[in-house]
């Protein structure tokens, strides 16, 4: 049933995902929908290649919005794949009935961040965790009793007298989360997908939580995929990493390599986000600008230049970004922002994306002048290398940027990077 | 069987003021009608179509007197007979017409929220175009309807109100099942593989029944008047095949302009009081289970003078 | 057990301070009892003063916050004194305690799309916070000043007109940190400003906070459950258990010397870059309907002694700086002949947990 008979032969992976897209159609506004027009669609995941061995713990880091979540939903068939597949041995639940994807659920699970939203208010603690068997076909009430104690006997929660009747009301966070555990590996699986679990917990009790992960996945033969956006539980917990921006993997690599190298600058943001507690190890830092764009209408070029400390000339510079920046001259204190504001005019329609952007409508010169003053103010700015021409174009200027595509992941070192600061160094594939 | 007894106790202990008098009073007249149903048989003199008794009959319109305390109307019926029996009519109209719309508008709203798409647009649009009509015109339509098969039955007139009501239950369960089915627990029962059905029978259901109770016992109400509605147009059940409040004052209509009381007031209280009594416990059980009305008993905040000893709390 | 902590503030003794919080009590009322949340808590804030309060969740750090606001529940009592700038404001009247409240005293909330209402332009809302405690102010200057806010929360002049949808959620938080900020307010509480945010924003606001001092001279109470903003962020940190500061000083010296085994305890169960092991504090902070006798920390504290489970700490000056309540530290003198004896501890199983 396989389509990519290739790919699925390697016997050493658990999970081969190829070059998986999940797309969503966007809603639109209401007029839109009363015409059934397509409004657009998000690309959650666009083209993600990955590789799961048994036994291992792999690390989906990025922030929200990344794609990391919808991935790892992906795994169990919770969203459907727009394109490409994921190999769980030799089955590609890309492509299984819905029946055949409630049988894999046996060997997948996962395991949510919200260990508050993730217990149905109304079910207590056995029926929770002997649901999962009770769906699988496990009838007989001793049985199902049996496993029941046995999971949440692993997961810590003795004496478990004191917990077959509770309500998730009546648990703390820990607690529930364990129970969202004990559900998780009461049918055995071999995969488990780990959204994030220990985010929503108070500091003193995600260690506890992930020491169990981590004894349960020496006990039970346990793979993992650990969702999450703090590269400090995922550096103690994962054997490897994929870091994620806007639907892509920019770096993926053996975490050791990510840590002690970090070549992507988005990987190299995360580190450098992370509080450290000690203050003498505390250093300043230099921290991306903005926030993770809007997924319907990505960066030109590489998804990450807006924001990166890092950028050159070929990352892919666009009409937006130009408006951040004119946007970002009027933030510094003393600029005549009402004479420029005049001179330039609306900066709206710079947000449609485009590698030509026109502006201004004093005058082609008065423009010109205000984006030299914007130059001179720091001329180091990457932007001014991405730009090709700059000629006067009416009552205004039109800027024009040099065309560049997504950078593709490439090997450097140890690791697979996905920027331009790291072009193909080696032909020879691993 | 004490989860049961507390679960019941629970609206009364968890409620203050106005609230759980309102609740209280509303439960005692509730119970007087519910007692008069139960009992009819033993608690009327006579029965509701009887117009003699040993042999003797019935004064035509007679005055209030010891044999008959509500007097008689012009059939020959007993008064205070034919409302205690009225009460038992009512309360079966109420309680089957309640049971189709819950058996009926329940599972329909939980599809129609979980599935959405076309069967959630053709329902959404029946429902909205029942909810549409004057309740007491539908009522009579359906009843009209129904003529041929169940004719002036209790059965018919239960149908009829069923009708009215059940978009309200529909609608209620929809919308509540549109916002439940986002949560992460019905995410987290697909995970571990659960059928459609299954997540609808054992995850959703029991998050989105909570305000069927108390949308049951306020339409309970409004069906009592539709019910009266019906019957006072003479559409509702017919006076020998059982007593009904509705066409009892219909009938004491006439009576009104010669002086004649007993004969429509009796009835007409009945009405009243029953409304007003499932009002109350409509309105009380709302703001006990409503989370957005209740307010809870809190123990007032006693602070002992500057030092860390024990506490005493004293109940508001 | 009142306490004087006049000579104590470190670092900051020659300015009066701002606040001066003491002996502070808020507890809520419940069906089962009055739940303490904050009992018996003392502190000062000096003008242009960072003060972290870290914490377990369920310690009373946010009641703590918002009781300074008079933002309390139906059913809460306070009591105790806070001296703003000398004035007492537990004891003002509603209507001064209002006037005071966004002009004097401001607050920066979790969650910052509930705060602001979506038919309203950015620019309205300036005009309407500014207009209410300056009634004289007129639209340019209202401009002026909002404008000047904004850019240095580094938000651009041209969003001024802007609805808050159009806003990400970074920015909406810093919006909402502008329109605290916008009249310049001494005192401001920041309960979990970051806490819905993603790392790399979190970050960026913790960098704006920490500029707050030197941009506004304002004084901040940062409420967080995480350790490593308060090192990035704060001058002096309090850490709470259970309803009481169990330990406060400056921020370099308590992490580096932590003195309460809590403090210790936390730190240690943080997870940073730099940790190598796995450390957490078993058992759960206790019910704040009855806490525990003596040291409310005892049940779990994993250096408790006889004296712990039985008298209350007392709060001493700490070594270094600072105040501490904890009997590993002393008195001596206070501490009876067996109470230097390792307790004998219950054993903590997951029923406890949190």
């Amino acid at each position: 049933m396989s389509t990519k008979p290739d790919t699925s032969s390697d016997t050493s992976s658990l999970v081969q995902v190829r070059d998986l897209s999940v797309h969503f159609a966007l809603r639109g506004g209401s007029l839109a929908r009363l015409f059934g027009r397509d409004t657009g669609t998000i690309k959650a995941v666009d083209g993600v290649n990955l590789e799961l061995r048994p036994g291992e713990v792999v690390g989906l880091v990025g922030e929200s919005g990344s794609g990391k979540s919808t991935l790892g939903r992906a795994l169990l068939g919770l969203v459907p794949a727009t394109q490409g597949s994921i190999h769980l041995r030799d089955q590609n639940v890309a492509e299984l009935s819905r029946r055949r994807l409630r049988e894999i659920r046996q060997v997948v699970q996962m395991v949510f961040q919200d260990p508050n939203a993730a217990l149905n208010p109304s079910m207590q603690v056995e029926e929770a965790v002997g649901d999962a068997l009770r769906v699988h076909g496990v009838r007989s009430t001793t049985e199902r009793r049996t496993r029941v104690v046995e999971a949440l006997e692993r997961v810590g929660l003795s004496p478990v007298e004191h917990f077959l009747n509770k309500y998730p009301r009546d648990l703390s966070g820990g607690q529930k989360q364990r129970v969202v555990l004990a559900r998780a590996i009461v049918l055995d699986p071999e995969l488990l997908v780990a959204d994030e679990p220990v985010s929503m917990l108070d500091m003193s009790v995600r260690a506890k939580i992930l020491q169990l992960m981590l004894d349960l996945k020496n006990e039970l033969g346990l793979t993992y995929v650990y969702i999450t956006h703090d590269l400090a539980t995922a550096k103690y917990f994962c054997d490897r990493i994929a870091i994620m921006y806007l639907g892509r993997v920019v770096e993926i690599g053996p975490a050791e390599e990510i840590f002690d190298h970090p070549r992507h600058p988005y990987t190299k943001a995360l580190l450098a986000a992370i509080p450290e507690p000690d203050p003498d190890k505390m250093v300043p830092r230099d921290l991306p600008r903005g926030e993770i764009p809007d997924a319907a209408a990505p960066p030109l070029g590489c998804a990450f230049h807006p924001r990166c400390p890092e950028a050159v000339s070929g990352c892919g510079w666009e009409s937006r970004d130009l408006r951040a920046l004119v946007e970002q001259h009027w933030m510094r204190a003393g600029t005549a922002y009402d004479e420029e504001q005049d001179v330039i005019g609306d900066l709206d329609h710079l947000d449609t994306p485009a590698t030509t952007a026109t502006l201004g409508r004093g005058g082609s010169d008065r423009v010109r002048a205000v984006l030299d003053r914007i130059r001179a103010e720091d001329p180091h700015e990457p932007l001014w290398s991405g730009v090709t021409s700059i000629q006067p174009d009416g009552s205004g200027v039109t800027v024009r940027f040099q065309e560049a595509d997504s950078p593709a992941l490439r090997q450097a070192g140890g690791v697979d990077v996905a920027c331009v600061l790291y072009p193909d160094s080696s032909s020879s594939p691993a | 069987m004490r989860r049961m007894l507390s679960a019941v106790a629970k609206p009364f202990s968890e409620t203050t003021g106005l609230a759980r008098w309102m609740l209280v009073a509303g439960v005692l007249i509730t119970a007087v009608f519910l007692i008069a149903a139960i009992f009819a048989p033993w608690l009327a003199p006579y029965g509701f179509a009887q117009s003699s008794a040993h042999g003797v009959e019935f004064p035509k319109v007679g005055h209030p007197s010891s044999a008959h305390p509500f007097g008689t109307d012009r059939l020959f019926f007993d008064v205070l007979s034919r409302v205690i029996w009225g009460a038992r009519t009512a309360l079966e109209v109420v309680i089957l017409s309640i049971l189709f719309c819950v058996v009926l508008g329940v599972p329909l709203g939980l599809l129609s929220g979980f599935y959405g798409g076309p069967l959630d647009r053709v329902l959404v649009l029946i429902m909205d175009a029942l909810y549409a009509f004057p309740p007491l015109l539908l009522a009579i339509v359906v009843s009209f309807l129904l003529t041929d098969v169940y004719g002036g039955s209790v059965i018919a007139v239960s149908i009829s109100l069923t009708v009215v009501y059940i978009p309200q239950y529909f609608r209620v369960v929809r919308n509540t099942t549109l916002s439940a089915k986002e949560a992460t627990y019905i995410e987290a029962a697909r995970a571990i593989g659960a059928r459609d059905i299954r997540i609808m029978r054992k995850y959703l259901f029991g998050n989105v029944v909570h305000s069927v109770p108390v949308l049951g016992t306020l339409n309970a109400a409004d069906a009592i008047l539709t019910l009266a509605g019906l019957g006072f147009l003479g559409l509702g059940i017919q006076s020998t095949a059982a007593a009904e409040w509705g066409h009892d004052v219909s009938r004491a209509l006439a009576d009104a302009g010669s002086g004649v009381w007993w004969t429509g007031l009796y009835p007409g209280l009945a009405i009243v009081l029953l409304v007003t009594g499932l009002t109350l416990v409509g309105e009380g059980l709302n703001e006990t289970l409503n989370p957005t009305l209740r307010r809870r008993r809190l123990l007032a905040v006693v602070m002992p003078p500057r030092d860390r000893t024990p506490v005493q709390e004293v109940q508001r | 057990m009142s306490i004087d902590l006049t000579d104590e503030v470190v670092g900051f003794s020659a300015q009066e301070p701002v606040i001066s919080a003491r002996d502070v009590r808020v507890w809520y009322g419940t069906t089962k009892g009055a739940i303490r949340a904050v009992d018996g808590v003392s502190f000062d804030l000096a003008p242009g003063e960072t003060l972290g309060l870290v914490g377990e969740s369920g310690c009373g750090k946010s009641t703590l916050g918002r009781g300074l606001m008079g933002l309390l529940p139906e059913g809460a009592k306070r009591d105790g004194e806070v001296l703003f700038r000398g004035r007492d404001i537990f004891s003002l009247s509603p209507k001064a305690a209002y006037q005071l409240r966004g002009r004097e005293l401001g607050m920066i909330f979790q969650e910052p799309l509930t705060r602001l209402n979506p038919l309203m332009r950015i620019s309205q809302h300036f005009e309407e916070t500014i207009k209410q405690h300056e009634p004289d102010l007129s639209k340019d200057e209202i401009r002026n000043r909002a404008l000047e806010v904004l850019r240095l929360m580094g938000i651009p002049p041209t969003r001024y007109r802007s609805y808050p949808h159009e806003f990400s959620g970074g920015m909406r938080q810093r919006l909402m940190i502008a329109l605290t900020l916008v009249l310049r307010p001494a005192f401001v509480v920041a309960d979990e400003p970051t806490t819905a945010l993603d790392v790399l924003v979190e970050a960026q606001i913790v960098q704006i906070l920490n500029d707050l001092r030197r941009n506004f001279q304002t004084s901040l109470l940062l409420i967080t459950h995480n350790v490593g903003i308060v090192a990035e962020a704060c001058d002096r940190v309090a850490v709470m258990y259970a309803g009481r500061i169990v330990e406060q000083g400056s921020v370099a010296d308590v992490f580096k010397n932590p003195q309460h085994p809590y403090t210790r305890e936390l730190l240690r169960s943080t997870i940073s870059l730099t940790t190598t092991g796995l450390n957490y504090i078993p058992g759960a902070p206790p019910d704040l309907i009855d806490p525990p006798d003596g040291c409310r920390f005892h049940p779990r504290c994993p250096d408790a002694m006889n004296v712990c489970a039985a008298k209350d700490p007392v709060n001493i000056a700490r070594p270094g700086g600072g105040r501490v309540e904890c009997w590993l530290v002393g008195p001596e003198e206070e501490i009876p002949s067996a109470g230097r004896q390792a307790l004998e501890q219950e054993e903590l199983t997951v029923v406890d947990e949190a």
